[in-house]
Order: C-alpha cells, then sequence, then structure tokens
C-alpha cells in the first residue's frame, strides 16, 4: 500500500485513539502550567526579564510535554501486541513511525497553541506582529522534539523504567535544538523581532537529518 | 454463525513456505536450533509441542516478525500448471494472516473500527461491506460498535480471528487459536479453517491442547528444545502423533 | 596468553616512560609552568575517547548489517570506555581549570559540548542495562548509538555557535608554542594512552562475550531443571527434520 495513504490511515488511527481518551493532552497541559507558574519564582517577570529568559522557560515546558506525549505512543501498541500486526500489514515500516511523529506533532502544537497565549499573559510579552514567524519557529522545534522523541519512544517501550528513561534518551540528545529554538525565539521576542536566518536553518538541518536517520533505521525500531 | 463465503480459489496459487536451516539465536541463548523443512502450498500443518519448543518461535519467523539468525525462509507459489517460484516476503505479506499470542487489536477502538483499520492497511476494496461480512462471520455483528475492551475473551478471540481472515490469506498462521474460545466459537473456528483448506490455503498451527480443528490437520510436526522431533511428512499420516499429543492432554 | 603478557607490559613500559617524560623531561611552559603537564595527558585521553566512540559507532552499524554478536559486544565495550575516557578528560580538565582559571567549572563551546555528549553516552548504556531481551538490547541500542554518534557534531557546532555570541568569561587557551621537546613527549603520551585504552577495550570485550556466555549456560541450567517429562512416543514414525 502506498506510503501516503497508509500514513494517513494510521494517523487517523493515532488521533482517534488519543481523543478518545484525552487525557493526556489535558494532564499535559495542566503539567505545562504548573512549569510557568513556578517559573514566575526563579526570576523576577518583568517584561524585560521575560523577553531573556521566557525561551528558555517555554521550550523548557515544551521538551517536558514532549516527553510526556510521546511515551504512549509505542507504549501503547504492546498492550495487545498491535505493533506486531501493523508490521504485518503490507504497508512500508516508516509509515507507522511517520504516522505517529505527525500525530505526536498535532498533540504538541495543540498544546503550544494553549501554552503560548497564557505565557503571553502571565509574563507581559507581547506577541503582537511575530505570530506567523513564531508559529513557524514553533513549528521547526517541535517537529524536532517529536522526531526524536517518537524514535526514542519506540526505543525505551522496550525497557524498565520507560517514563523515567525517556526524558533521560531525549535531553541531552536534544540539546542542540533546544539552543537553538531558544535562541531563535529570543531573537524573535527582542527589540529588533527578526528571525535569525542561521539557527533557523540550522533547526531545518536537525529535522531533515534525523527525519532520514529515522527512516532508515525504521524497520530496525520495530524488531522483535 | 456462518462460515466465511469462499471465492472461487483455482486461479490463485497456494503459498508453501520452506526453511532453510533456520535457527534463532543470540550467543548461545538458542530458541531454535537449524530446522530445515519444507511446507508444500495447501497443506494444513499441526505444529506441536510443550511450552519454550520453539512453536511461537518459528510462527514468529514464518511471519518475518523475527529474522533468523542463521538460514532462510523461503515462500514458494505454485498454481496447477506453474512449477513452484520463490517469492520475496513483500509479496506473501497481503495474502499472510497471523492469529498470535496476543490480540493483535486496539482496545479502545470498537470491532469495526479495528477491522476497518486493517482492512484498509491491506488496501482491501469495499471495506465496509467486507467488515459487516467479517463481523456477521464470527457473530460480533450486535457488538460492531462496542469498544474490544468491554469484549469477553471469547468475543475478542473471535474478532482477532476475524482480523488475520480479512484479506482472504492463502498463508495462516495460528498460534494457539483455541485459547479462549467457547464450543460455539471453537465450532466457528472449525467450520472456517475447513472451507480455508478447501480453498487451498496453506496453514500452520500450533497447540499444545486438544481442539477440533486438529481433525484438519494433514500433517502433524513436533518440536522440542528448538529442534523438529518428529514429523509425519507432506503425505503422511498425522494421526498416531496428534493421538499422542491427545493422551498427553 | 604470553603475547599478551608481552603486549601488556610493553604498553606499561610505554605509559610509564611517557608518565616520566611528561612529568621531569618535558621543559617547562611559559605560562602555566607545572600545571600545563596536565596537558600530556588531557589531550591524548580525549584522543582516546574518540577513537572508541568511533568505534562504538561502526559496531552499531556492523550489528544491525550483519547481527553477529560480537559487534553487540564490542559496541558495548567501547561505549563504556569512552565514557570513562570523557570521564577522565572532564575531570582532568577541572583539575586543570582550578588553577589556570579561578574555578572548577564554566559553560564554554568545549566544556558543555563535552559535558552533553558524556550525558548522551551515559543514556546509551543506561539504555542497555534496563533492556531485558537481549536481542532487542543489541537492535534498539545499536539504533540510539547512532542517533548519539551523528548528534556529536551537531552538539558541537551548536554549543560554539551559542557561546561565540555572548562574551567568554574567560578564554580557553590551548599550548601557545610548541617546543620539539614537548611535541615529542606529546606524540609518546597520545600512543601510550590510546594503547592503553585498546587494552581496557580488548578486556572490556572479553568480560561481556564472557557475561553472554554465563547467561545463556544459566538459561540451559534453568530450562534443564524445569523441564517435564518427554511426551509419549508414536510407534514406527520416520524421524524427519535436520538437526
Amino acid at each position: 500500500m502506498n506510503f501516503l495513504r497508509s500514513t494517513f490511515t494510521l494517523f487517523a488511527k493515532e488521533v482517534r485513539l488519543e481523543f478518545r481518551t484525552r487525557d493526556l493532552l489535558t494532564a499535559t497541559v495542566v503539567f505545562c502550567l504548573i512549569i510557568l507558574v513556578f517559573f514566575s519564582f526563579a526570576f523576577d517577570p518583568t517584561p524585560a526579564e521575560s523577553r531573556r529568559y521566557g525561551p528558555g522557560l517555554l521550550w523548557i515546558a515544551f521538551f517536558f510535554a514532549a516527553s510526556l506525549m510521546v511515551s504512549p505512543s509505542f507504549a501503547r501498541e504492546q498492550i495487545n501486541d498491535t505493533l506486531d500486526a501493523l508490521r504485518m500489514a503490507p504497508v512500508p515500516a516508516f509509515s507507522v513511525l511517520a504516522a505517529k511523529m505527525l500525530a505526536n506533532l498535532l498533540f504538541l502544537l495543540v498544546a503550544e497553541t494553549i501554552l503560548v497565549p497564557v505565557f503571553s499573559v502571565f509574563y507581559n510579552v507581547s506577541l503582537a506582529g511575530i505570530i506567523c514567524r513564531l508559529i513557524f519557529v514553533l513549528v521547526l522545534g517541535s517537529l524536532g522534539l517529536v522526531i526524536a522523541g517518537t524514535v526514542f519512544s519506540a526505543i525505551s517501550a522496550h525497557a524498565r523504567m520507560r517514563e523515567l528513561l525517556l526524558p533521560v534518551l531525549l535531553l541531552p540528545f536534544l540539546t542542540p535544538m533546544l539552543i537553538a529554538a531558544v535562541s531563535t525565539t529570543i531573537s524573535l521576542f527582542s527589540a529588533s523581532a527578526e528571525l535569525d536566518r542561521t539557527w533557523v536553518t540550522f533547526l531545518a538541518g536537525f529535522d531533515i537529518v534525523f527525519l532520514t536517520a529515522s527512516w532508515l533505521l525504521s524497520e530496525f525500531l520495530a524488531e522483535g | 454463525m456462518a462460515s466465511v463465503a469462499a471465492p472461487p480459489a483455482a486461479a490463485e496459487p497456494g503459498l508453501g513456505v520452506r526453511f532453510d536451516r533456520v535457527e534463532r539465536r543470540f550467543g548461545a541463548l538458542i530458541a531454535l536450533r537449524t530446522v530445515s523443512l519444507e511446507i508444500l502450498p495447501g497443506e494444513f500443518v499441526a505444529l506441536l509441542g510443550h511450552n519454550g519448543a520453539g512453536k511461537t518461535t518459528l510462527l514468529r519467523i514464518t511471519a518475518q516478525l523475527m529474522r533468523p539468525s542463521r538460514g532462510n525462509v523461503v515462500y514458494t507459489a505454485s498454481g496447477r500448471s506453474s512449477s513452484a517460484q520463490e517469492l520475496p516476503f513483500a509479496a506473501v505479506k497481503a495474502r499472510t494472516g497471523l492469529v498470535g499470542h496476543s490480540l493483535l487489536l486496539y482496545d479502545e477502538l470498537t470491532a469495526t473500527e479495528n477491522l476497518t483499520l486493517f482492512a484498509k492497511l491491506y488496501a482491501l476494496d469495499r471495506v465496509p461491506h467486507r467488515v459487516t461480512i467479517a463481523l456477521e462471520a464470527c457473530g460480533l455483528a450486535t457488538r460492531a460498535t462496542s469498544l474490544v475492551r468491554t469484549f469477553s475473551r471469547g468475543m475478542r478471540q473471535r474478532l482477532s480471528i476475524a482480523r488475520a481472515l480479512l484479506p482472504s490469506p492463502k498463508l495462516l498462521l495460528l498460534d494457539e487459536p483455541a485459547a479462549g474460545l467457547d464450543r460455539q466459537g471453537l465450532a466457528w473456528l472449525g467450520s472456517t479453517l475447513e472451507s480455508l483448506r478447501r480453498e487451498g490455503c496453506t496453514v500452520l498451527m500450533s497447540t499444545h491442547a486438544r481442539n477440533e480443528s486438529l481433525d484438519l490437520a494433514t500433517r502433524a510436526i513436533s518440536l522440542a528444545g528448538g529442534r523438529v522431533e518428529q514429523d509425519s511428512g507432506p503425505g503422511g499420516d498425522p494421526r498416531p502423533l496428534l493421538a499422542a499429543l491427545r493422551a498427553e492432554a | 596468553m604470553k603475547s599478551r603478557v608481552a603486549i601488556t607490559l610493553f604498553i606499561a613500559a610505554m605509559i610509564f616512560t611517557g608518565g616520566y617524560a611528561a612529568l621531569f623531561v618535558a621543559p617547562d611552559e611559559a605560562t602555566m609552568h607545572q600545571i600545563q603537564r596536565i596537558f600530556y595527558f588531557h589531550v591524548p585521553v580525549w584522543t582516546a575517547m574518540t577513537t572508541a566512540l568511533s568505534i562504538a559507532f561502526a559496531s552499531c552499524i556492523g550489528w544491525l548489517v550483519t547481527r553477529k554478536t560480537w559487534f553487540d559486544s564490542l559496541a558495548a565495550a567501547s561505549s563504556e570506555v569512552g565514557v570513562m575516557c570523557c570521564t577522565a578528560g572532564l575531570i582532568t580538565g577541572m583539575l586543570w581549570g582550578k588553577p589556570v582559571w579561578g574555578i572548577w567549572w564554566t559553560w564554554d563551546a568545549r566544556l558543555t559540548s563535552t559535558f552533553v555528549l558524556w550525558l548522551l553516552y551515559v543514556s546509551y548504556l543506561l539504555l542497555r542495562e534496563l533492556l531485558d531481551d537481549p536481542y532487542k538490547r543489541a537492535t534498539l541500542s545499536a539504533v540510539f548509538g547512532i542517533f548519539a554518534f551523528l548528534d556529536l557534531p551537531i552538539v558541537l557546532f551548536s554549543t560554539t555557535l551559542w557561546r561565540t555570541q555572548h562574551p567568554q568569561p574567560v578564554l580557553f587557551g590551548g599550548p601557545n608554542s610548541i617546543n620539539r621537546t614537548m611535541l615529542d613527549v606529546f606524540f609518546l603520551c597520545m600512543i601510550a594512552i590510546v594503547a592503553v585504552m585498546i587494552l581496557i577495550l580488548i578486556d572490556r570485550f572479553r568480560l561481556e562475550q564472557l557475561r553472554l556466555e554465563a547467561e545463556e549456560l544459566r538459561v540451559e541450567i534453568e530450562s534443564r531443571v524445569a523441564e517435564p517429562a518427554p511426551m509419549g512416543v508414536g510407534q514406527g514414525i520416520p524421524l524427519k527434520g535436520q538437526l
């Protein structure tokens, strides 16, 4: 079956499964809101400070959101060994992975859509005039989070202590991507409100490199 | 419950499997030791043996869910006129069905949603029609819109079997399919397997307890310690081996 | 065995000579004086680490392509040795930093990326520890290992870019002018330390192989103890299938 169609079918299944229970999305958003509150104690949230430290805080919150959300994507397939059923179906191996990446991206973007306005309000950071570019950065960065998150979720699903292992695997690996995302966001929030070309290219490059690596290694991820 | 309506199978080649010195090991942890077998198209093979004998491993390797550490698994096809030709698994995948140890179904989807998903993944035509027929055949039409999570053990097993049968498989792999089935379910399984056999489907069924479907077997192979211990052969009589099994159970 | 003892003695001799040379033969460095001597250990340890991690990367690919178990053992051994070298490098770096800069640590590009590298490979080892099934452990850690290695240049690049955008509190200085004796001592130490690393790697590799063997024997014993009596055999059935 062709790649696009099978990916879409599987993507629809992922979304349907997630929205049927909906606990995860709610819990993640609440968790991130708590983080946002706590960080207001770490520094004095004046507009100037918020523009400097806010992006770091935001991306930490997104990182935690991503780790929480991708964790069940493969764990869920272990309940009735449904991954075996998917592997036996005549669909490309990467289809299964790509569908989960897309679904996780969707959920993460939904969480971000809630968190960013909340951040803007609580930390007095105006988003006027930069929304489109901010969305662009959010998508690129979230893509990086989700690509690594989904692959590592596939890996850690077979391990003990998987909920703890996943962020431990993810954070060192994602350091460069987080640096890039934070830098880009800082430059967006700054007075000049410009999009730093170097970092944006870096982000895009990161996404492409690891998406390709995932594609090449997708067969091995499902093996058992 | 009715048995699955059988389309004429004369034009479809049967599928056979050949194991060439297949081994599955990691270092010295050996699950399967040098197994060489040829399963001809249309055979109904009962795979016997205790837990840990290697039956599940053999089935999973046939389904390509596991790779053999050594050796090859070759899939052959033969029509009435053509001689056996080898096929890559990619070509065979669409015509292979697996009923595994686990359910292979999503608990949080309804019966219809589960079957629809797999029907689409197998690129079948007239998906809603096929799904309805499948549900009727396994007696779950009344529970079509209920979540699988709410099903009893027997119902889940029936749905799992129905899922494997969706693509009208020419090679059917069953790992203890009778587990959890009640009398009606067993009867349905038996009649389904019988019609599949008539259509020329190759069946490889592992079991360690008696069940009526064993009467359909044309061949019995027993495994022990990862090896083939006894084999009644493609033309032989499986009943003595099966009788031995019955005596134990 | 004899050749192993000979090689070990030779490498031991090299490292003792190197150590002696580093401490007493090499001339005093202009600005940092005695503290600078740590450089003869510190830099070679990074070379050893890079070598070990490159071997790890190649082994991960080797396993995925060939499925030969020794590739997996080599991946485990070399990653562990790599982490060990990285730890040694970080600690000696800090020992150098304190007298020279007055602080134990700074978040400059090189240190940050090295620390991230250390964390990355420690998480690889943790992953291996938490995966029980040997086949899955080999395959999944190989995939992670490949991702980790590909990330290394990216980490280095990004942290460098990040840190150069901000003023540095301290300049990270290397050796300024390399005098001939220093260079000789340096290369001697480089070879000696990499040789020691390889020796440790080989030992660790063999340990991994032995561990696998022990696990297999344990499983074999357990399965024999648990095995029930063999089932009754039918009469006159020809035995088919190869053993």
